[in-house]
Parts: structure tokens; C-alpha cells; sequence
């Protein structure tokens, strides 16, 4: 659990001292609308509304990683369980968005493990609509589950993530599934400096 | 609002309300179940059902982890990094690119997306601005009388709502005031927001052939939703006016119908302020 702490310091350092902020409100209104703008274009067909999220994501995890990087100033993870502590719980969240979900549930094999979202930034304000689908469908905040598949997958780590309940969908937690499915082998770039 | 009776005492007013100002609106019920939620109402717009709050299907939480639970004034503080805005708005931008002709076509759909936001942010702007009172918002003609004691009002006239717009929607979303308000000198309907650095602008590059696009389109958007939401219906629309110091600099025009200013010049002749 030191390394757990120590990730606890940073992430609270980093976003005390290193990051310029911004009212959360205007992002959490700023992503509604982005989710409304996805069901408009989808016809509500949530599943493409989850993909599209999911894709959104992506893109923006691959330019976060290097963000990130240069904030925390931490260097590589020794394991997974290192990882979901640095990159996800304490340093990743917290300097983005200034949570600290739960991590959780690991499987025997260090392999899978969840995060609880206590706080969704995301989802403050949110009801999904009641039309008897949305609460079955949408995973509401799945554009997570693609920015830690795209900053993951920029350093090295191929990884699948899901939403398993919301508490927008009357689950008494928010919870998403992590699984590593394994370490690419790209070659490190060369030490340039 | 969207649905004002024909019978409206001002004619013209109701009149418009058939015109473009209403074509958002129609999009947002005001039946919808919350009032500051941009996603919520906005989703539930897909399927009208005015009645459905009274006989819900949602499931909640057993926790009560819900937007009724919650005070409306715990983010009101709340700070993310933000980059989180710009990597969102990045991604919202691109796709939006994606999917339009044109520049127009792309500064009507970011318009579209930040109107919603105004509608809601309204409400929770007077919300805020009164003594944790929300009934104060509904009954303006009669309160008006009542000696500013802190009491938040819906604006009655122009100026108001333009101080609203600079001095309380402005800080909310951006933390500090809009740089300057000023009123066109060759049309009395025409009014201007400038903001010197615009958040949208920051971390958004447009390449050279679309010079012309200013992704504070958004930003106007959310400034039309607010006017309109508070009965001044008007178009806002986004111009980059860079300078040497200020290459972001951008005005926010906003062109008033002209049964606002029809209105403006009753309220005046009743003194009403």
C-alpha cells in the first residue's frame, strides 16, 4: 500500500500545484451535450451511442497519456497492480478530474480489477431519458472506458474496459471492469536525450 | 415558454415565438424532469412525453445517489483540470468537423450544442443569485416592486440581462467577467460581448482554409440559450477579431428581434426597470 500513498501524494501535489483548472460544471454540461448530441445523431441507438463514446475517448486517452506523464513525472509501473494505483486511482483521475475511484476486486491472477466511482463528474445533473431503454443501454460515461484503453495502450498496455453497473441506471454503484489482456512488445523508442 | 399561447398580449412576440428562435426550443420541452440537467432534458427530448414524470419507469439507487438528493449548489464551487474541457471539447469539435459542410453548417451545430447549456444555466444562475429562494424566478412582473432585497428576478430589460450575461454567467462558467459589453452604434438591436481569450479558442487550431470558423460558436450558443430562456429572443453569433495582443479576441454578437426591443420601449415608458 506504500506505493498506493506515496501516488496519493503525488496526485494531490500535481493538482494543487500543476494544473490550471477550470469550473466543473461547464464540463459536466460541455460532455451532456455531447452525449445529446450522440443520441440525436444515433436515433437513439444507444449501442452506437456507447461505441461512439467509447471511440471519443480513445482519442482523447492517446494525447492524455503524454499529459499526464509530464505532470505526475512518474516513471514506469512494475506491475498491473502499480498501475491501476498510479495511473487510474490516485494520480490519473485525481489530476484530471479530481476524483479517486476505488480500486478494486482484483482478480487471483493480478489481471482484472475495478474501479468504483464514489463521484462522477461526469454525471452530476444527469437523469437518463425514461423511455423504458436508456437505463438498459447507455453506459453514460463510457467515454472513460476509452481514454484508459488509448493512454494505456500508449504505454504498452493492451487493456479492455466496461462499465458493469451505473448508478444512473439505478445500480448502487458505479463500477467498471479493467482487464489487462496483455503487454504489447513495441520497442521503447530510443533514449533520445 | 416554447409553447406560448397565441394569445399572448404582445402579438408580434407570440408571433416570432413561430419563427426560428423556437426551433431550439421545441427541441427542449419545458416539461422536462430537472431543470439544470443539459443531458437529461435534452435526451428525454427524443421521446415528448409531458406526463412521464408523474409516472416514472426509472430505477434509482437504493443509496439515493440521485440529482433530487443532491444540493444543487455542491459543484457549485467544484473545480477539474482543464484540460479535461479542452480534450472534450477537442473531441467534440472534431466530430462535429466530421459531419458538417461547411463553416456555417459548423458553427450552427456548435450554436445548437451550447444553446441547451443557456437554458439550464438560467434557471441555475437565479437559483444561485436569490436567498436559496427558487420561487422567486416565475413570479418577476409581481416582485418587481420589491426593493432589491437580494431577491434574484428574471431580467425584465435589455440591460439587466446583458449584466447578467457578462457579470454572473460569465464568472460561472469561466471565472472572471466578460472583458467588455458594448452596444452596436448603427443598430439599436445589436449588442456585443467581447472576451479577449476565450476558453473554446485556447486549445483549438483551425487550419487556414477554414480561418473564418470560430469554434466560440459554442460559447454564443450558450449566451442565445440564456436570452432566449429569459424571453429575449436573439440570435448570438461568434466573430474572431484577433489582434496583435489579443489573437483570440472574439465578439459575441447578439442581434435582438425586434419585439424585444418593441417590449424594451414599453417597459420603459412604464418605468419599469
Amino acid at each position: 500500500m506504500a506505493s498506493g500513498q506515496k501516488a496519493a501524494r503525488v496526485g494531490e501535489e500535481v493538482w494543487k500545484t500543476r494544473v490550471d483548472k477550470v469550473n466543473a460544471e461547464l464540463v459536466t454540461l460541455t460532455y451532456g451535450t455531447v452525449v445529446a448530441q450522440l443520441c440525436t445523431d444515433y436515433e437513439y441507438d444507444y449501442v452506437q451511442v456507447n461505441q461512439q463514446l467509447d471511440k471519443m475517448g480513445y482519442n482523447i486517452g492517446m494525447r492524455l497519456i503524454e499529459d499526464f506523464l509530464a505532470k505526475s513525472n512518474i516513471g514506469r509501473c512494475g506491475n498491473f497492480r502499480d498501475t491501476a494505483e498510479m495511473i487510474s486511482k490516485k494520480v490519473g483521475f485525481k489530476i484530471f478530474l479530481n476524483i479517486t475511484p476505488t480500486v478494486t476486486n482484483w482478480t487471483a491472477d493480478n489481471k482484472q480489477f475495478s474501479l468504483l466511482f464514489d463521484e462522477n463528474p461526469l454525471a452530476d445533473f444527469v437523469e437518463l431519458p425514461d423511455d423504458g431503454r436508456a437505463q438498459d443501454e447507455l453506459w453514460f460515461s463510457n467515454i472513460f472506458c476509452g481514454i484508459l484503453r488509448g493512454a494505456l495502450e500508449m504505454v504498452q498496455m493492451s487493456i479492455e474496459a466496461r462499465f458493469v453497473s451505473d448508478v444512473l441506471r439505478g445500480n448502487d454503484v458505479t463500477e467498471m471492469r479493467v482487464t489487462l489482456l496483455r503487454y504489447t512488445e513495441d520497442e521503447m523508442p530510443p533514449d533520445d536525450e | 415558454m416554447a409553447g406560448a399561447p397565441p394569445g399572448h398580449t404582445i402579438p408580434s412576440y407570440a408571433a416570432s415565438h413561430a419563427g426560428s428562435p423556437s426551433r431550439h426550443m421545441s427541441q427542449y420541452p419545458s416539461t422536462t424532469v430537472t431543470t439544470t440537467t443539459t443531458s437529461s432534458s435534452a435526451l428525454v427530448s427524443g421521446t415528448p412525453a409531458p406526463t412521464s414524470t408523474l409516472s416514472s419507469t426509472l430505477r434509482y439507487p437504493s443509496t439515493r445517489k440521485t440529482i433530487y438528493d443532491r444540493n444543487l449548489n455542491r459543484s457549485r464551487n467544484a473545480e477539474l483540470s482543464r484540460s479535461s474541457f479542452a480534450y472534450l471539447f477537442m473531441e467534440m469539435v472534431s466530430y462535429a468537423h466530421r459531419r458538417v459542410k461547411g463553416i456555417q453548417d459548423f458553427e450552427k451545430r456548435l450554436n445548437e450544442q451550447g444553446y441547451p447549456l443557456g437554458l439550464k444555466l438560467l434557471d441555475l444562475l437565479l437559483y444561485r443569485a436569490g436567498p436559496g429562494a427558487s420561487s422567486t424566478s416565475l413570479t418577476s412582473s409581481s416582485s418587481t416592486s420589491s426593493s432589491g432585497g437580494g431577491a434574484a428576478h428574471r431580467p425584465l430589460r435589455l440591460l439587466p440581462l446583458l449584466t447578467l450575461l457578462t457579470t454572473k454567467l460569465y464568472p460561472l462558467l469561466f471565472s472572471r467577467p466578460a472583458d467588455s459589453l458594448e452596444q452596436s452604434t448603427t443598430n439599436p438591436a445589436e449588442y456585443m460581448i467581447i472576451d479577449n481569450t476565450p476558453l473554446t479558442n485556447q486549445y483549438i487550431s483551425v487550419p487556414k482554409e477554414m480561418n473564418q470558423l470560430s469554434v466560440a460558436a459554442y460559447i454564443a450558443g450558450i449566451i442565445e440559450g440564456v436570452c432566449d430562456g429569459a424571453g429575449f429572443e436573439c440570435k448570438a453569433s461568434a466573430h474572431n477579431t484577433g489582434t496583435d495582443v489579443w489573437p483570440n479576441r472574439t465578439v459575441f454578437l447578439i442581434r435582438f428581434e425586434d419585439h424585444v426591443l418593441e417590449r424594451e420601449k414599453e417597459l420603459e415608458r412604464q418605468g419599469v426597470k
